[in-house]
């Protein structure tokens, strides 16, 4: 970037705007979101992006990969500041989900807006990531990690047995859609205002994570994953402190939940399951744990991947009519994706691909340091 | 890692020798007269599987401190060569199938299971942890999930996932009359093979050079490099037994149970490192203690009619051992530490 070489003006433009967005991330983030938000229908415009499927299939794909950008970005909070490995995060984003379609749908006959209960799924998430993480929280983090593991598990299992409150295996469906009267009206056909909706709730989020990143909480989780002992006998309370990254990264979720929810107007248990939480932690692997803009690029390109780029392979290679790669469904390999992306990082590139300049320190072993 | 010695001069408390065999032996019968012969024998099997795959993740974990989080998944796969060497024996069935035939089929079943699983261990530790060994902790334990993720895809990906009837190497019905139970002679032999194969290990660990320097290794790795232990040959026979079990338990679960699908490892995984934890983790008689224990209360639960909240069950169980008692019931090596 930096060596490319623009005309005066232009230049001069840039070390403005660099000048301003340094002093001034808030701004830099609303900013870079609005141009990217405006940027990605444009682009799915032109080919050969225009060709390979309808704008609004495009709209959707874009609204559901910024919701798995919400997901890393939040568990990036636990696993890339606090260095707390959560494997149950699909659990937060389960939870989430089901609170807004329990009250929100015919199911029960309780129809409580959007609005107020996007703010409640988040902190129906932060409370059962307290309720988890106050008991487990003061164990090692590789138990941290099993315990997460089988939490992950056990609430898509009560989510499929407790039928009397969640329907079972069929869901709740016929979620009600959000509601602004009179302006903008949320229905299944037009992505438009979902997508709009997601990319302010990105917007939120990236700037809360930003300014937690650069607080007093947010120095105290970089410290405890450098190095706990130090941290706690510099006064740093280090339950708490992880409580409050966990109890951030599942608010987080459950926010993300209620959208999702809304958004596919159905939620049920094989939605949740551990593949979720795996893709978003190969999200936030491949962006670089501890890197907010990269845990949410690397989220986009995870699920554009396996959602298009996969597809379309498939049909180049039937196209083609090469004998024997025809008969191979390339969409099943997204779930080994995922696994290949966390081996092939954590061995080539544990900092990830494109990392943040705090955490590089962690994952520079002892001959890197000596440069 | 170790034999009973190691915990017991770490944890320092005095206790009779005997107190914990009349302990098992007391806790058995009670099991007994409650959920009655055939849960119980049940039971028993299941926690032979258990244990044998708890082993795998203790002996791990005491060596190198890392959740292994694929080897459940070796497991799985473990259930499905079973699958297919049990398939192609009985293809190749010619005429009468005695004693004679069926002893040198379950031979056969188990060297070619066990190996292969070892193998796939040992590769495993080779090229995904061992290059990580001096890294930060994250990295291994998601190098794990990783790899977990990568056999269970493949497996799915090479036949589906739809689940499979294991071929009956071992005629069923073949019993014993106890009073007026029926005691299949299946469960009979899947317990003893179980048992002999943990008191095999045992005996490995007090008695050869190899045990002891798997044992030096989980104290101290560079005490015991100084000593003249080859630590990476150490770690990959540690993973090579690990994973050997865990392939024997795959062979038990496809003879007993008759079915296996590509997720089968991962609900099994999760309780055998319950049963890990529970037994003290690092400690390989506690891993075996541990089984038992964790399809006791599984079984347990089904007699009680929560057949449904099994893992929930289970998994309660692992979050108050981790938060009250992270040592487990026999002490760890590493527990102080939790």
């Amino acid at each position: 970037m930096s060596r490319l070489k623009l005309p005066a003006p232009l230049a001069a433009l840039r070390a403005r705007m660099r000048r301003h967005f340094g002093a001034h991330r808030t701004q830099g983030v609303i900013f870079a979101i609005l141009v990217i938000g405006i940027a990605l229908p444009l682009l799915s415009r032109v080919p050969p992006f225009g060709q390979l499927q309808s704008i609004n299939a495009w709209t959707n794909a874009f609204t559901i990969a910024a919701i798995y950008a919400i997901l890393a970005i939040g568990l990036n909070v636990v696993i890339g500041f606090a260095g707390l490995l959560d494997l149950g995060y699909a659990a937060f984003f389960a939870l989430g989900g089901y609170t807004y379609a329990i009250v929100a749908s015919p199911f029960f006959g309780i129809h409580i807006p959007f609005w107020p209960m996007l703010i409640f799924g988040a902190i129906i998430g932060a409370i059962f990531g307290i309720l988890l993480g106050a008991p487990t929280l003061r164990l090692r983090g590789d138990y941290l990690a099993i315990v997460t593991l089988g939490f992950g598990e056990i609430v898509p299992i009560t989510l499929l047995n407790a039928d009397k409150f969640t329907a079972g295996t069929i869901g709740i469906g016929g979620i009600d859609k959000p509601q602004i009267p009179g302006i903008v009206e949320f229905t299944l056909i037009n992505p438009w205002p979902f997508y709009v909706l997601i990319m302010l709730m990105l917007m939120l989020v990236t700037v809360a994570v930003f300014r937690l990143e650069d607080s007093k909480i947010g120095r105290a989780w970089e410290a405890i994953r450098e190095d706990e002992l130090a941290a706690e006998s510099s006064g740093i309370n280090t339950v708490i402190s992880k409580l409050q990254a966990f109890a951030v990264g599942a608010a987080i979720a459950g926010f993300a939940g209620v959208f999702n929810a809304a958004k596919l107007t159905i939620v049920s248990p094989g939605q949740f399951g551990f593949v979720v939480s795996v893709s978003t932690l190969s999200a936030v692997v491949l962006g670089g744990m501890g890197n907010v803009v990269g845990v949410g690029a690397g989220a986009f390109v995870i699920y554009l991947i396996q959602s298009i780029f996969l597809k379309q392979l498939n049909i180049l290679v039937s196209q083609l009519g090469i004998p024997i790669l025809g008969d191979i469904d390339f969409l099943q390999f997204q779930y080994v994706l995922y696994g290949v992306v966390l081996v092939i990082m954590m061995l080539k590139r544990p900092q990830g691909i494109y990392p943040a300049r705090r955490r590089m320190r962690t994952f520079a072993d002892s001959k890197e340091t000596a440069k | 890692m170790a034999a009973g010695t190691v915990s017991t001069v770490r944890t320092e408390k005095p206790r009779s020798a005997l107190a914990l065999p009349v302990i098992i032996l007391a806790f058995l019968a009670a099991m007994f007269v409650w959920m009655g012969f055939t849960q119980f024998l049940n039971a028993l099997t299941l926690g032979a599987v258990y244990a044998l795959v708890a082993l795998g993740y203790t002996m791990v974990y005491g060596i190198i401190e890392l959740i292994n989080f694929a080897h459940g998944d070796v497991f799985m796969v473990a259930t499905f060569v079973t699958m297919f060497v049990s398939g192609t024996i009985l293809n190749q069935k010619e005429g009468i199938y005695g004693i004679p035939q069926l002893i040198l089929s379950l031979v056969i079943v188990f060297a070619v299971t066990i190996s292969i699983m070892a193998i796939i261990g040992a590769v495993i530790e080779r090229f995904a942890y061992r290059p990580l060994r001096r890294a930060p902790k994250l990295a291994p334990l998601i190098t794990a999930i990783g790899v977990s993720f990568i056999l269970q895809n493949i497996i799915q990906y090479l036949v589906g996932p739809y689940t499979y009837n294991v071929p009956q190497l071992f005629p069923v019905d073949w019993a014993v009359m106890v009073g007026e139970t029926r005691v299949p002679f299946l469960n009979i032999f899947v317990i003893t093979v179980a048992v002999s194969l943990m008191a095999l290990l045992q005996l490995f660990i007090s008695r050869t050079r190899t045990g002891k320097a798997m044992r030096t290794t989980s104290m101290d790795r560079d005490a015991s490099s100084l000593m003249g232990v080859n630590i990476d040959r150490t770690i990959m026979i540690t993973f090579l037994i690990g994973s050997g079990l865990a392939g024997a338990a795959g062979v038990i679960h496809g003879l007993y149970y008759g079915n296996t699908n590509f997720q089968v490892g991962f609900q099994s995984g999760l309780k055998a490192f319950t049963a890990a934890v529970l037994g003290g983790i690092g400690n390989t008689a506690g891993a075996a203690l541990g089984g038992f224990i964790i399809a006791f209360v599984e079984v347990g639960a089904v007699v009680l009619g929560f057949s449904r909240w099994g893992g929930a069950v289970v998994f309660s169980l692992l979050v108050i051992f981790l938060v009250f008692r992270p040592t487990g019931l026999l002490g760890s090596h590493t527990g102080d530490r939790a």
